[in-house]
């Protein structure tokens, strides 16, 4: 038997449904159809009157959200893509982000965002927008990578007492498969080091794993070994684990598929540069996605996007300098 | 007779309602033999009203069509060329590879390239309004192009609110095609109909059967005739059924067969062709005819897309602002 990684959320879904009878979902056509993505196929069936149709209204979804789990519900909110999710902004990252902070009520709620690009997916339906919702003080970011994370991970932030922003990748979705679920997992975050390497350190999450995973093995055909860090969640950044591999590598590329200014990328840089400096034998890189909106093209788009010939590159340019 | 429906008129209405409908099946063609990618959405059963749209608007018009709006799109200037180029990623179309499918414009034309965030387009119609009542230009209008489930969002409530006040000549034309993707209008909003939301608003409203060419060409006339002549925004409601899934990956297993049934169901090219012929005189022949030019045409643009080829990403200016000096990691 294997499991894919839409499967995992799917079946993440139908553990918590059942554990926990504060769970529910709530979002466009995720009832008897199943969601957009079929992440939620057959749950309404199995869980009569805890798997929503909503309205197109993305800032009431969200709002309705808060308002239930300050009466102790633990609502699953899925979006259709990430990208409709800046309607929703304002519940998001004042509601959901200060609540606690003002109140010392806790917002257990949990947002599930189908991220990232696909081909042909277009401006509108390709966005990663972890760094926007990580910039805000007040919610957990969580970008897994893997099957077993999908599944673990989603379990854990319906199960925390906090706002979680949870983008999964739909580029994942179908591709990325497991031999089974995960009995055991590294907590919330927790980064971890998915390959070992004595060269460089690629720190990176989400899809871009798997690109760097490629890189990593290419080039380990030319003898230069690159550790790679999976971060798991973007927000708490596991500075500790980072910094740990850098002691180890000497050398730092940070990959991420969002765009370049600020970011997650900028922030890992930033704090290795401030709490490493010294274990460094080249400056610091990264690689991201072009400064511009995502095209449509899928000739252009995997120009766009960072992808293992790029980032072999850019390591490239790591252990020159 | 009323002018919008002499004869020359509606036969062009509806040679676009073909082009439109001929041209979704070769996109669903293409869409399944791997030519187009990401994916294909149709306008099926929604031409009529699409169609009134596009034939009631001028050259100084704004025009902010939705994903089933080809037969508006065709009727208010845009070439079946510039459609297929776009939905097959040429460099040459006005999306040039950047976007794609229902997502393009020509904003300087006053045809508005849609983004997928439903209701966003609104205001931003309001806001050409706005500015060509600044420039002191006359007897303009705009129309914006919604469905059903866009109703639910806070842009539609903002920008209607905001025309309403600005008392804007906005024509925003709701699609009530029974269905937001898979979810039913019971499950969208509560009121009998959608016309009624236009009190709360203080607009006019207008509610027609979206399966009539005729009526549809009759009401958006009207509409548009008194939005131009300073009364206000007007809400056209219009009903019918998608004929088609939300895309072409869907087969639609959700829609009732009572709805197929019901008259909501029925298929406007059909009755378009029913009353040119009994209405109108146009023979059998002349429809086919018309049939065969439009697949010819179709056929041409395909195979010119086709040599047009796709973007070159290595020599593509990858600028996301004019001021190409203020751009950063090109
Ligand atoms: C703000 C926003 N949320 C969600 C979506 C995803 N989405 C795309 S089309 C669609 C259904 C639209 O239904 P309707 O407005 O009735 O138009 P129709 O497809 O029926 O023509 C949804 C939910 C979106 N495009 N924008
Ligand atoms: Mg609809």
């Amino acid at each position: 038997m294997s499991v894919t990684y839409l499967e995992a959320i799917r079946e993440a879904q139908a553990y918590l449904l059942e554990h926990d009878s504060r769970v529910y979902i709530y979002g466009q056509d995720v009832g008897a159809f199943g969601g957009a993505f079929k992440a939620t196929k057959h749950l309404a069936n199995r869980f009569p009157g805890r798997v929503i149709d909503a309205p197109i209204s993305e800032d009431a979804m969200i709002g309705s959200a808060v308002g239930a789990a300050i009466e102790g519900m633990r609502p699953i909110i899925e979006i259709q893509f990430a990208d409709f999710s800046t309607v929703g902004l304002n519940q998001v990252v004042n509601q959901a982000a200060t609540l606690f902070w003002r109140t010392e009520t806790p917002c257990p709620i949990t947002l599930r965002l189908p991220s990232g690009g696909t081909s042909g997916g277009g401006p509108f339906h390709s966005q990663c927008l972890e760094s926007i919702y990580a910039h805000f003080p007040g919610l957990v970011v969580c970008t897994p990578a893997t099957v077993e994370d999908a599944y673990s991970m989603l379990i854990e932030s319906v199960t925390l007492d906090d706002p979680v922003i949870f983008c999964e990748h739909k580029y994942l979705y179908y591709h990325l498969k497991a031999e089974s679920l995960p009995k055991d997992a590294l907590p919330l975050g927790k980064a971890r080091i998915a390959r070992a390497g004595r060269d460089c350190t690629v720190v990176t999450y989400s899809a871009m794993l798997h690109e760097c995973l490629e890189a990593a093995e290419e080039m380990s055909a030319e003898g230069i070994e690159l550790e790679v860090v999976d971060l798991r969640t973007v927000k708490p950044l596991d500075t500790d684990t980072i910094i740990a591999s850098v002691a180890r590598t000497g050398r730092l590329l940070c990959a991420a598929e969002g765009w370049p200014w600020g970011g997650v990328n900028a922030e890992v840089i930033s704090r290795v540069v401030a709490e490493g400096f010294n274990l460094l034998d080249a400056p610091p890189q990264r690689i991201n996605a072009k400064d511009t909106p995502i095209p449509y093209h899928p000739k252009l788009w995997s120009v766009h996007r960072p992808a293992a010939a790029s980032i072999m590159a850019a390591v490239r340019n790591v252990l020159r300098s | 007779m009323n002018p919008i429906l002499d004869k020359a008129r509606v036969i062009k209405a509806y040679r676009w309602m073909l082009m439109a409908r001929l041209l979704d099946e070769r996109l669903a063609q293409l869409y399944r033999a791997g030519r187009i990618f990401g994916g294909v959405f149709l306008g099926k059963g929604q031409e009529a009203l699409s169609v009134s749209m596009g034939m009631v608007l001028n050259r100084q018009d704004v025009y902010a069509p939705l994903i089933r709006d080809g037969a508006g799109r065709l009727a208010f200037g845009e070439s079946a060329l510039d459609a297929l180029r776009t939905c097959m990623g040429s460099p040459m179309g006005p999306m040039r590879g950047r976007d794609g499918n229902v997502h393009r414009g020509r904003p300087k034309e006053g045809y508005l390239p849609m983004i997928s965030h439903l209701g966003a387009s609104i205001s931003v119609v309001n806001g050409a309004l706005m500015a060509k009542r600044m420039k002191g230009e006359k007897k303009f209008v705009g129309i914006a192009s919604i469905g059903d489930g866009a109703t639910s969002t806070g842009a539609f409530h903002e920008a209607i609110n905001q025309a309403a006040i600005e008392k804007l000549p906005l024509v925003l034309v709701v699609a009530n095609n029974q269905y937001a993707y898979s979810t039913p209008t019971s499950s969208q909003f509560a009121c009998q109909s959608l016309s009624q939301k236009a009190i709360g608003y203080g607009v006019s409203d207008h509610e027609v059967d979206g399966t009539s060419l005729t009526d549809c060409l009759k009401t958006m006339q009207d509409a548009t005739d008194r939005a131009r002549q300073g009364e206000g925004p007007q809400l056209v409601i219009a009903n019918l059924l998608r004929l088609c899934g939300h895309g072409e990956h869907d087969d639609a297993h959700y829609i009732t067969p009572e709805l197929k049934a019901s008259s909501v169901g029925a298929d406007c090219l059909k009755l378009a062709e029913n009353t040119l012929q009994s209405d109108y005189h146009i023979s059998k022949e002349s429809l086919e005819i018309w049939k065969e030019e439009t697949v010819l045409e179709i056929n041409q643009s395909i195979e010119q897309v086709q040599r047009e080829g796709a973007p070159d990403p290595y020599h593509h200016s990858w600028k996301s602002l004019i001021s190409r000096e203020l751009c950063e990691h090109s």
